[in-house]
């Protein structure tokens, strides 16, 4: 109880203080040099004070929460599926299975993907995605009747991925692809199914 | 119950600045004005000093260490599969990520640096005496607490130390009579150190132990308040007689200059000398020698002197002695008496144990290095921690991943399999692998579903809601199903 006042009388008269005086008050004069520099600048060694604590500490928690945005991301990395010569002479597609390794943070899904290497009517090589357009069934290539045929829907594609006949919206998915040292590299990626235009899936 | 003066007030409002203005508004709905003046008015006997700082230095580093560890979740994975990978993730790879880890492990350090001297400050000036020995008791479930704290954090890494260290810290448990078994189980989840103890130690270091500290934070500073500042050793502790100085500006300024230096301290360290992480625990390693933090040291080297049926006393009956002193101690010395000389015999234990356990600490050190056998094994576990830490991170394989099933496929049975199932476009519908599309079902896990029969069953003659969603009946022979079960069976 009395120490319930004390404590709200100080607080009140805290500059003034109490009648007793106090002997350390003399002892503490380097403190008093140290911090004697008026309440204005009190104020102002506190205000830096807590701004100095809070950008130690506010800095690197930025950074590591940001580090995803700027982390290089490798899921749309080119993989190769072989020597560029090898396909110069191909008359009918040719499957490949290519690996895909697709980075989610601290973890790898390595995956095999089903491409076709085919010809256009250009006669450049074409590298197709075997992934239905329609709904996602993968399409393998007929020999005997010179077709792509889905076996889930019918849906059938010319020997360059051009749509026949069938419910897909589109022709097979033609993926990016480049020569590097006469080896033929493809970015694998997924794309929308049913709808008319190739539309990239993040 | 100051309408009054809000209405007075009121008028004068027109005439303040925009920014007094919002304050008031401000505080007439949070009568924070009124708080603060409470929180920052401590009145202090005997005027500020350096000595007082500890207190808010030890909030100011769990605060600390609250912030660090709930961005550091942002990466952890708490199981026995990923821990290590996630900590290796953060320490290598993520930016700013070795640094964070470093603050927040050498802040348990440093909690355990300044906790001392709390206890050394308040037992020096006698600070515990005078109606404190709530006060003094919350103290003491805080400094267990904080035990818990380091003990627990310790395993989250998952790396060779943290599994062994805290294998033995575990088989400690073991030694309460009667109960101490299914303690040391409850604590593991289990008979033996696995993803279940990983699981607990996580929850616990992170909800439940910090929980009760913020609550017990709230009731030591509640009780400290309520009994005042003790002020320096020659005031009386109940009804103190000195000059008072408030808490703010100068006590305030005083304690953020030591937060300030603890922050610097920690983060000069942490970036010269970053927290390492080992190789991943690996439970078979039969040589692995498990040390502890030097603040356990002391402890662990104790734990030495005392085999067999005397590890009883050794391990229990002494600690809880200690422990049940340095608890009562407010109960044992009663007498108002702060000055240190004047009360001979209660310094003389403080500082005898005290004396005790840097002995022993400094004895465990010494020990590792004179044993030539456990130089040699700590020098070479040293060694493959900075082997482990030189080399890049690697992302962990995916479980679904084409590397997991190749390991399957060695089995050439299954491989011939995965030929059939290409050729009779079995993966037009249920995806390469058997990973699903929209046209055929998921087959990955099918062989945990079905025996090898039951697969050749439905294969040869699918169900009706099978045959309904698109599936032919499989026309092959004998070994040829037996082939594409056995990949089926492989797909995990």
């Amino acid at each position: 109880m009395e120490r319930e006042d004390q404590s709200i009388e100080a607080g009140t008269q805290q500059s003034e203080g109490r009648a007793q005086l106090a002997a350390p008050l003399e002892r503490r004069s380097f403190l008093g040099l140290l911090f004697g520099v008026g309440s204005v600048g009190v104020t102002a060694l506190i205000s830096i004070g807590v701004a100095s604590i809070s950008a130690l500490l506010s800095v690197p928690i930025v950074r590591f929460v940001l580090h995803p945005l700027s982390a290089k991301t490798t899921e749309t990395a080119w993989s190769e599926i072989g020597a560029a010569e090898e396909f110069s002479a191909i008359t009918i597609p040719v499957k490949r299975l290519m690996t895909v390794e697709q980075r989610d943070g601290w973890r790898k899904v390595i995956s095999e993907k089903s491409v076709y290497v085919t010809k256009g009517k250009d006669g450049q090589l074409r590298v197709l995605s075997a992934i239905c357009t329609h709904l996602g069934c993968s399409v393998p290539w007929i020999e005997a009747k010179g077709q792509f045929i889905c076996p889930c829907h019918n849906g059938v594609f010319a020997p360059d991925g051009a749509l026949i006949s069938g419910p897909p919206p589109r022709g097979l998915d033609e993926l990016e692809t480049k020569i590097e040292g006469g080896r033929l590299l493809v970015r694998y990626q997924y794309f929308r199914q049913l709808v008319p235009t190739k539309e990239v899936i993040a | 119950m100051n309408q009054s003066l809000t209405t007075q007030e009121g008028s004068k409002l027109a005439n303040r600045s925009r920014t007094s203005r919002v304050f008031e508004w401000f505080d007439e709905r949070t009568g924070i004005n009124k708080l603060l003046g409470k929180a920052l008015d401590e009145p202090i006997p005997g005027g500020v000093r350096f000595a007082y700082i500890f207190g808010s230095g030890l909030l100011f580093l769990f605060i600390s260490q609250v912030i660090t560890g709930v961005f550091l979740a942002i990466y952890y994975v708490p199981s026995a599969d990923h821990a290590h990978t996630t900590v290796a993730y953060i320490t290598k790879e993520v930016t700013a990520g070795s640094f964070l880890r470093s603050l927040h492990s050498y802040g348990s350090s440093a909690v355990v640096v300044v906790l001392l001297l709390h206890v050394l400050q308040t037992f020096v000036y006698g600070s515990y005496k005078g109606r404190r020995e709530l006060l003094w008791i919350a103290g003491c479930v805080l400094f267990a607490l904080m035990a818990g704290m380091a003990f627990t954090g310790y395993l989250l890494p998952w790396d060779q130390k943290a599994y062994f260290a805290t294998a033995v810290g575990t088989n400690i448990a073991s030694e309460v009579p009667l109960v101490g078994e299914g303690i040391k189980r409850l604590m593991r989840g289990g008979a033996d150190m696995g993803t279940l103890t990983l699981s607990r130690f996580f929850v616990a270091h992170v909800f439940l132990i910090p929980s009760v500290i913020f609550f017990f934070v709230a009731i030591h500073i509640y009780l400290f308040r309520k009994a005042g500042a003790a002020g320096p050793i020659s005031e009386d502790p109940i009804a103190p007689k000195q000059k008072a100085e408030s808490f703010y500006p100068r006590q305030l300024l005083m304690d953020l200059v030591f937060s300030l230096l603890l922050i610097t301290a920690l983060s000069v360290f942490s970036w010269l000398v970053p927290a390492e992480l080992g190789p991943k625990a690996n439970p078979s390693d039969t040589q692995f020698l498990p040390r502890p933090e030097w603040y356990y040291r002391p402890m662990f080297h104790w734990l030495k002197f005392w085999q067999g049926s005397q590890s009883f006393i050794g391990i229990i009956v002494i600690p809880t002695i200690v422990i049940v002193l340095f608890v009562g101690l407010p109960f044992i010395d009663r007498k108002l008496e702060r000055r240190p000389w004047k009360r001979p015999v209660g310094v003389i234990v403080f500082t005898l144990v005290f004396l005790s356990f840097v002995t022993l600490g400094v004895l465990s050190y010494r020990d590792d290095r004179r044993n030539p056998a456990v130089a040699a094994q700590i020098a070479k576990q040293r060694k493959e921690t900075e082997e482990f830490m030189r080399t890049p991170f690697e992302p962990e394989t995916a479980s679904s991943s084409l590397a997991a099933a190749n390991i399957a496929l060695a089995d050439p049975l299954a491989a011939q399999g995965k030929t059939i199932f290409e050729a009779q476009s079995c993966n037009s519908c249920h995806g390469d692998g058997g990973i699903g599309t929209p046209a055929g079902a998921k087959l990955i896990g099918v062989g945990a579903k079905m025996s090898p029969d039951q697969l050749i069953t439905v294969l040869r003659q699918p169900t009706a809601k099978m045959a309904e969603g698109g599936m032919t009946p499989l026309k092959l022979k004998d070994d040829e199903m037996k082939a594409v079960v056995a990949y089926l069976r492989s797909l995990k």
